[in-house]
């Protein structure tokens, strides 16, 4: 494929087996610094996996996957991977649901993570105002004091991009994040990501067409594991064969 | 740093306890010492190192809710910890038998010289000096979890297969304890032990003392405890008992978090054991059967997990339950115990304290309810997506 320095994120000719099955198949994508790309595509197309592979939760059978146009992504484990710099948002909101709002931000906050560091650890000012700023920015703070359980579907949603923020990453991957999600909510949500890629490169698995249409940003449709169509959003649905495989009849 | 950390852990919780401990490690050798006998305050002699042994149980199910209620590790092995700390306690009170055992040797202890061994094996050397032994008390609980834990943990054990693994290890240190080859009294284990630190371990001020180390020891751990779980790591501790995967996507490593809990909660289950030993006058590998471990666990359980209060409730009162049931009904113990660890995981699963807390939540949630509802229906809005009022 073309050339590595420069990108963010370098998948070349990636694929994955599950017993037998491939979930991802010759897979190449390539994601700039402070872009946006928006992946879609139908259920079983490989997108978690692929998620999965970047964060190093799974090692994949061959390809390259680089990140900074260096760093290779497959012989290091999670922790490392998000230590270097890549925050994950799941499809399920999964925050701590016994810490309240803010614990849930400090844990996440970019510090030193080993064991004695985070036993000694006491929040700096400028820790607090941050902590207090990202919640400002995913508009939680006036519940930082509740439990993330008692938090709505969409709310816990918000918390968890907020976590991502706090990690100060320079690659967002977020997974279906506008599930459950109210009208306005999504809106909004567009509105935080678009800012979020002004300086960061982030990744978006989505399912909503109007969502993504909201993120203006480039599309790339996956199918059985491999990039079917990629462009605007325009293009990639005017494809004859993603209208074929994925829009539908 | 560290002073920082610890007034951390002085919340309001912490003091109570701590100052509760402090003041019964005063009262109860004083009302034994120093009133009269026949005086109705006076604490008889028998009850001295028996609160003391419901003490050192009290801190056992604090270690493993240390790793259990705050990180999720449902270790089913501590009794092995305790069991370690018991015994390297008793290699201690064995040197100091001197030419008092049947034998009077002066070097050899009774079962060394009934089984034809002509010198000291070399794990025994240096365990006549009380610090040296301590040292074990910590040292060696604390390495077998750190190996333990490092290997299990690395390659990802969790949840049950954990636990039967823990098993496992108490259960083989079980039968390697019952072989005389081992060096550590076989069957019979180590007793018959007369002075620690030169003072006679039956006298009334040395059961009186050794009831004070313990109940320090407990507010000692009880600090260090509610320093760790109120820490920033603490909360990091029950992030990887809820999401593990969550929080290794944070960055954290998972893996030496729980190498952390599971150490210290090792090292305080050991001192536990050398304080129970002395107060019993005997350590022998029934110690390390499994079903004592899985004792820990209800004692845990009952009390309440997660919290700090909750072990220290649990272990005391269900053995105060033990020793009266056993004298009183002995035949009918087991299926006591059995039915409150039914009752409990069925009926009460946070546990006694969590009751409390259970009952204290819904009153003021019900007046929150109230309140926010009338609030809501005064502004005409729905209640959803609305941000509830700040406490």
């Amino acid at each position: 494929m073309t050339d590595k320095t420069g990108t963010m994120l370098y998948l070349d000719g990636v694929s994955v087996a599950f017993d037998g099955f491939k979930a991802i198949n010759n897979l190449s994508i390539i994601v700039h610094p402070a872009e946006m790309l928006a992946i879609i595509g139908p259920n079983g197309a490989g997108k978690t996996t692929m998620m999965d592979i970047i964060t190093g939760k799974t090692r994949p059978d061959d390809g390259q996957v680089l990140f900074d146009g260096r760093t290779d992504l497959t012989k290091l484990d999670e922790a490392a991977i998000a230590n270097l710099g890549i925050g994950r948002k799941f499809q399920k909101p999964t925050v701590f649901e016994s810490h309240t709002v803010w614990d849930n931000i400090e844990m996440a906050l970019k510090k030193p993570r080993g064991v004695f560091a985070t036993l000694f650890y006491a929040a700096s000012t400028a820790d607090n105002a941050r902590i207090s700023e990202i919640l400002e920015t995913v508009r939680l703070l006036n519940r930082k004091h509740e439990l993330a359980a008692d938090l709505s579907h969409g709310q816990k949603q918000w918390l968890e991009i907020g976590m991502l923020l706090a990690q100060d990453p320079k690659l967002l991957l977020v997974d279906e994040p506008v599930a459950g999600m109210t009208d306005a909510e999504t809106v909004e949500t567009a509105k935080l990501l678009r800012e979020i890629a002004k300086t960061r490169s982030v990744v978006v698995v989505e399912h909503d067409m109007s969502f993504v249409r909201e993120l203006g940003s480039r599309v790339t449709c996956l199918a059985e594991g491999s990039v079917l169509a990629e462009g605007t959003l325009d293009q990639v649905s005017a494809n004859p064969v993603v209208i074929e495989r994925y829009l539908g009849r | 740093m560290i002073t920082q950390a610890l007034f951390r852990a002085l919340d309001k919780k912490a003091i109570w306890i701590v100052a509760i401990l402090l003041a019964v490690a005063i009262a109860v050798p004083l009302s034994n010492l120093m009133l009269p006998d026949g005086h109705p305050l006076r604490l008889p002699n028998y009850a001295v190192p028996l609160f003391g042994k419901y003490l050192t149980f009290a801190m056992l199910a604090l270690a493993l809710d240390l790793v259990w209620g705050y990180c999720g590790i449902l270790s089913l092995g501590h009794g092995a910890f305790f069991a370690i700390g018991g015994y390297a306690m008793g290699m201690y009170l064995m040197r100091q038998i001197g030419t008092r055992g049947v034998y009077a040797n002066p070097v050899l202890p009774d079962f060394m010289v009934f089984l034809n061994w002509k010198e000291l094996p070399w794990y025994w050397y240096g365990m006549d000096n009380f610090w040296i032994a301590m040292l074990m008390v910590v040292l060696v609980p604390g390495l077998l979890a750190f190996v333990f834990g490092f290997l299990a943990f690395r390659s990802r054990v969790t949840g049950v297969y954990l636990s039967i693994i823990t098993q496992a290890m108490t259960y083989a240190l079980l039968l390697a304890f019952f072989r005389n080859d081992m060096g550590f009294g076989g069957n019979n284990g180590l007793t018959d032990f007369k002075d620690i630190l030169g003072q006679s371990i039956s006298a009334p001020t040395t059961r009186a003392a050794l009831f004070a180390a313990s109940a320090i020891a407990l507010a000692l751990a009880v600090l260090a405890c509610s320093m760790i779980v109120n820490s920033k790591l603490g909360k990091v501790m029950v992030a990887v008992r809820d999401a593990e995967s969550r929080t290794r996507f944070l960055g954290y490593r998972v893996e030496y978090v729980k190498l952390f809990a599971f150490v210290v909660s090792a090292v305080i289950a050991g001192i536990a054991g050398a304080l129970y030993v002395p107060q019993v006058g005997i350590i022998n590998p029934s110690e390390f059967d499994p079903a004592n471990s899985i004792e820990v666990v209800i004692w845990t359980a009952v009390g309440g997990r997660g919290t700090i209060v909750g072990p220290i409730i649990g272990g005391i009162l269900v053995n105060v339950g033990k020793s009266y049931f056993t004298g009183a009904f002995p035949e009918y113990w087991l299926f006591a115990l059995g039915a409150l660890f039914v009752v409990v995981t069925l009926f009460m699963p946070k546990g006694i304290v969590g009751l409390i807390g259970q009952y204290r939540r819904a009153t003021t949630k019900r007046e929150q309810h109230d309140r926010t509802a009338s609030a809501e229906a005064e502004a005409g809005i729905e209640p959803t997506n609305q941000p509830k009022p700040a406490e």
